[in-house]
Parts: structure tokens; C-alpha cells; sequence
């Protein structure tokens, strides 16, 4: 549902990232809070619990400059990916522009980002929407681990329609602009086709 | 197309600014911010200037989603006010036309009695402006420009 105000001149989307818990969203945020200018972007609202697990969401709004004479602006959000938080994420999809699903690359968390993928989809039918008509990239989080799968072994289970996916370690930054231009350009695309 | 845009004109938006700016003064009110139900920042009137309006915005949208949520559970239809009292400042909630949210803030120069009032009024117009506005909406053409976005216009967004 992106947002267009003729009068300001100004398209605002919603990116939703989304992943087990623990799995990195928050640290993606963060790292994008921390690397961009003070003057492009807002305050980061975080909503999270006492040990910092996202509780409702995490909320930080982008300036990402003009196009076609009208600023673009981007609100992130973050999901709590503990399991029992599904009514909290269910609530946060509502009007998502755009997914990006961040996979914890440990072996450990196979089952976890299945689990989470599904309940994604589940969660986007409840509003009508799927994973193949709305922007929606993956991320292999936390590649500096020792125990993780194959990049191939998290396409297979993750990614078998190949949407565009990438490496990265959130805690050092790797990936994560790769990441969030790779969703935002997809949203141009889509406001593109829709002629809107 | 799955996801219908709003599209907000300039019509519509400097009647929405006059009736909050009516609000704000009818209700003697600090400020009053109408937001979308997804968190879009639509428009404010008042003392503003020190006030995070798109954390607001998010933050309110939120609020109006868990409770709109706890609703569901309880087999209600929505949750259409609420209220919050700080020690200064007291902040009125109101949901209109299952749309957009009004978000009243004042003190003591204002009252619950006072507020609730006048904002039933404005509800009324917000009501009838956002349908319009939906009908506008609805119509092809809202934004054309976009059509025209170049991989080239992309590309330099990130240039920097
Ligand atoms: N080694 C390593 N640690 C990471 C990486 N990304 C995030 N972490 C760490 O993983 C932990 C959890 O990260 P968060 O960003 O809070 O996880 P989350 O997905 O927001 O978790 P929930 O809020 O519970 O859903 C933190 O301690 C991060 O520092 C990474 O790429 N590598
Ligand atoms: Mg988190």
C-alpha cells in the first residue's frame, strides 16, 4: 500500500523484515540507523523486551532522496520473531509494500526458518498477499558463524523460486545495504507496473 | 494489482488542515495529528514543532492495530477511542471511519468533556473528506509519474 502525497510530493513504503527469532532484523535496522546520515533518516522506535527481543516492532523511517520530483521514503519495520508473538506480527504486515526475510544460516536454525518462512506466508494470506506478488527478497544471515549450511543447502530449503538473495553477516554490516536496496528497488518495479 | 496505493490530493489534504486547525483551537487543544491506520503521518495542527511526528504516527498506528487485535479476541468490532492521562499531558485517540486516526493532545487548559466533543464533530468531516478521497483514489492515473521510472532513476537513489 504505498503511501502518495501529491501535495508534499512525497511516496512513502513499508519494508517488513522479517525471520526467526534471533535471527538478525533488529541488528539489520540498527546497522542502517547507525550508517546513515542523521538528516536522512528518523528516530529508531524500538518496542522490545528488558533482554532486547523485539516485543512489538522496531521502527526506523529512511529518506532515500527524489524520484521523478517526488522523496522517497522508506519506513522499516521489524517483526518479534519469537514463536508465541504471532498475533503482534500479523498485526505489523498490515499494509507491506515489501518482505525481506532474514534466515539465520546455523545449522541449528534449519527447522526455525522453515517454520518462520511458512508462517510468513500464512500470515500475508490472512491480507491477501503472497510472497510471489509482492517485493520480497532473502537474506543468509550471519555467514561468519562456524556451524552453518551452504549457501546451496539455504536455497534449497528457502529459496527454490530464486528471488534475489544475499550473504550477509548484520553484526559487521556485510549485506545488509545489498539487502535493503535490492527490496526497495523491487517496490520502484512494482509502483512502476501498477502505472499508479 | 494486489496492493492499491493511497493517494492523497492536494484538495483533500487542505480541507483535512483546516478542520484539524479548527480542532485545535475548538478543543483548546496542545496539537492533533491524523495518521493512517498503517502508520503514514497524514497531517497536524498546533504546537508541533517539538513533537517526532513519524515516530508518533508508527507508534499510534500500533497502538490502534494491538488494540484493534484485542477486539477480534473479544469479538468486538474495533476499539474506536482511548484515552491516556499523563501528568501534564493527556493524549485522546479516536479511530475515524475504520480509516484514518485522530490524535488529540492537550492539558489542562482543555478537558476530557471537551475534547471528546469537539472531536465528534471533526470525525464527521474527516469522514466525508476520505471518502472522496478514496473515490479520487480509485480513479486511474493517481500518480502517473511513476510509470515512467527509468532503472537509471533507481540507480540513483542509493548514489550517495
Ligand atoms: N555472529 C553474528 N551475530 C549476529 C549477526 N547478526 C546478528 N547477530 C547477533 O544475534 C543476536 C540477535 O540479533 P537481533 O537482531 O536482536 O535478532 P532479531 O531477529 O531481531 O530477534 P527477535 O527480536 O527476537 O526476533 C544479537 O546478539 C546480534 O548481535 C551476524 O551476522 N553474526
Ligand atoms: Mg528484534
Amino acid at each position: 500500500m504505498t503511501f502518495i502525497n501529491l501535495m508534499a510530493r512525497e511516496i512513502n513504503c513499508k519494508i517488513v523484515y522479517y525471520g526467526p527469532g534471533l535471527c538478525g532484523k533488529t541488528t539489520n535496522l540498527q546497522f542502517i540507523f547507525d550508517k546513515t546520515k542523521p538528516t536522512s533518516r528518523g528516530k529508531m522506535v524500538s518496542l522490545a523486551t528488558e533482554t532486547d527481543r523485539t516485543l512489538f516492532f522496531d521502527f526506523l523511517p529512511l529518506e532515500l532522496g527524489e524520484i521523478r520530483g517526488f522523496k522517497t521514503r522508506f519506513h522499516l519495520y521489524t517483526v518479534p520473531g519469537q514463536v508465541f508473538y504471532d498475533a503482534s506480527r500479523k498485526l505489523i504486515l498490515k499494509g507491506i509494500d515489501g518482505a525481506v526475510f532474514v534466515a539465520d544460516s546455523q545449522i541449528a536454525r534449519a527447522d526455525a526458518n522453515e517454520e518462520s518462512l511458512d508462517n510468513l506466508r500464512v500470515n500475508l494470506a490472512e491480507y491477501g498477499l503472497s510472497l510471489d506478488k509482492i517485493p520480497y527478497v532473502i537474506q543468509y544471515n550471519k555467514r561468519d558463524l562456524p556451524s552453518v549450511m551452504s549457501v546451496e543447502e539455504l536455497r534449497a530449503s528457502l529459496n527454490p523460486d530464486g528471488v534475489p538473495e544475499f550473504e550477509a553477516v548484520a553484526s559487521d554490516g556485510t549485506g545488509v545495504f545489498e539487502t535493503l536496496k535490492a527490496v526497495a528497488r523491487l517496490v520502484f518495479l512494482e509502483l512502476k507496473k501498477s502505472g499508479a | 494489482m494486489v496492493n492499491p496505493h493511497t493517494v492523497m490530493y492536494e484538495a483533500e489534504l487542505n480541507r483535512i488542515q483546516t478542520s484539524v486547525s479548527a480542532l485545535v483551537q475548538a478543543a483548546n487543544a496542545k496539537c492533533v495529528f491524523v495518521v493512517d491506520k498503517n502508520g503514514q503521518f497524514i497531517a497536524s495542527s498546533g504546537e508541533v514543532e517539538n513533537m517526532d511526528a513519524t515516530s508518533l504516527a508508527s507508534l499510534t498506528a500500533g497502538n490502534i492495530a494491538a488494540t484493534g487485535g484485542m477486539a477480534k479476541l473479544l469479538r468486538e468490532n474495533e476499539f474506536t477511542t482511548q484515552f491516556h492521562e499523563g501528568k501534564n499531558a493527556h493524549i485522546y485517540i479516536q479511530l475515524v471511519g475504520n480509516r484514518v486516526i485522530l490524535v488529540v493532545i492537550f492539558d489542562a487548559k482543555s478537558s476530557l468533556g471537551l475534547v471528546r466533543l469537539r472531536v465528534r464533530k471533526t470525525s464527521d468531516e474527516l469522514v466525508e473528506i476520505f471518502e472522496q478521497m478514496a473515490k479520487k483514489s480509485a480513479e486511474p492515473g493517481g500518480g502517473s509519474a511513476f510509470a515512467e521510472i527509468t532503472d537509471e532513476d533507481i540507480d540513483n537513489l542509493f548514489n550517495d
